[in-house]
């Protein structure tokens, strides 16, 4: 009895001592309204292997804090808009038909909104999770400018981003997220990091790692800068 | 000769078989699934090079049914355009290098599973 007892007081005291800042509270939102969609912790990639993809219903967010801009990120919550026109894996997403694979409107699933004060809370929480700062240390990309046209040739013509990226609401594949907003929604470090080696961010990602040198990431990233501030 | 050791000899002779099936580097089965993964957005999910992205794309990806353009092609240029990219074989730039994504294990198990789209499931 005294055992269950002094059980039943610890628990009690443990309950009580919870902590009530926003970091702690934001951890809790998370774990009960974010894990199920995304990895809040890194994946066992190694003993996953690639058909972790398969599985995957949201990004990965446990480098959240290496990412997103945090003001971006705490008002999208509060009103999210779709990023990825097919959806966080497109082979899921889409039907056959005789024009090719289209997206079936009926599949894409809305992330859903979140209060302001859970949103903030979400955010400060997520925007700690930094493993790797050191990735975005040695990343020496400075922010720059392009011509908008030279800009458009390397996202088209030269590299080949424009099959699966929009870098308008109008023009651009659909198999990744949209660009014309990353500028808003990431860090430009981050950016030029992910261009130059997103096996690094993301073993399982369906961005192709290329050769690209240092000059050709800058240019993209400077191209993605121009667009992005374009937006409203 | 006694049931006992006829199943002994039969595992025996069966073991080195079974060894080697375990060391087999790649499958179709394994292709299959990377194909979905990497492949079908714009070579399409069923292969026809029709995928979602394609309306977007200045050069139609290849149809991986199609018997003769892929019957053209040896299992070397097929491993070099994918790991190396399309360029690497004087093709689009739009078929990226997949080298840094997948090993050598994996790209070998997409090729049989390319193998298995265009020439034996009636491409």
């Amino acid at each position: 009895m005294k055992v269950r007892t002094l059980a039943v007081a610890l628990l009690a005291g443990g309950l009580a001592q919870l902590p009530a800042d926003g970091l702690a509270d934001g951890k809790q939102l998370a774990e009960a309204n974010c894990a199920s969609c995304h990895a809040l912790a890194r994946p066992d990639y190694e003993a996953l292997g690639h058909t972790e993809r398969l599985s995957r219903k949201g990004p990965p967010l446990y480098f959240a804090g290496n990412k997103f801009q945090a003001n971006w990120l705490e008002e999208w919550l509060q009103k999210p808009q779709r990023i990825r026109p097919a959806g966080v894996f497109p082979p899921e997403v889409v039907k056959t038909s005789d024009a090719g694979d289209v997206v079936d409107p009926a599949k894409l699933e809305d992330h859903p909104a979140l209060s302001a004060d859970d949103a903030r809370q979400v955010t400060e929480y997520l925007m700690g999770l930094r493993p790797f700062d050191d990735v975005l240390t040695a990343t020496t990309y400075e922010a720059g400018t392009i011509a908008a046209r030279m800009g458009q040739l390397n996202f088209s013509k030269f590299n080949g981003c424009d099959s699966c990226h929009q870098d308008s609401a109008t023009s651009g594949g659909l198999s990744g997220p949209e660009l014309y907003t990353a500028w808003q929604r990431l860090q430009p470090k981050f950016i030029a990091s992910f261009i130059a080696d997103p096996v690094t961010w993301d073993p399982n990602t369906l961005m192709p790692k290329g050769n690209l040198n240092e000059s050709a990431v800058e240019r993209l990233s400077n191209y993605l800068k121009l667009i992005g501030e374009e937006q409203p | 000769m006694r049931p006992l050791k006829t199943l002994k000899i039969a595992a025996g002779l069966c073991t080195p078989l079974l060894l080697l099936t375990a060391a087999l580097p790649a499958s179709s089965e394994e292709g299959k699934t990377l194909y979905k993964i990497y492949c079908a957005q714009c070579h399409g999910v069923e292969g026809f090079g029709n995928g979602v992205n394609v309306p977007a794309m200045s050069v139609q990806p290849r149809n991986h049914h199609d018997r003769s353009e892929m019957g053209a092609r040896t299992d070397e240029e097929l491993f070099k355009a994918i790991k190396h990219g399309g360029k690497s074989i004087n093709k689009s730039v739009l078929m990226p290098a997949w080298g840094g994504n997948l090993n050598d294990d994996e790209i070998n198990a997409l090729i049989l599973y390319l193998r298995e789209l265009c020439c034996n499931n009636g491409g």
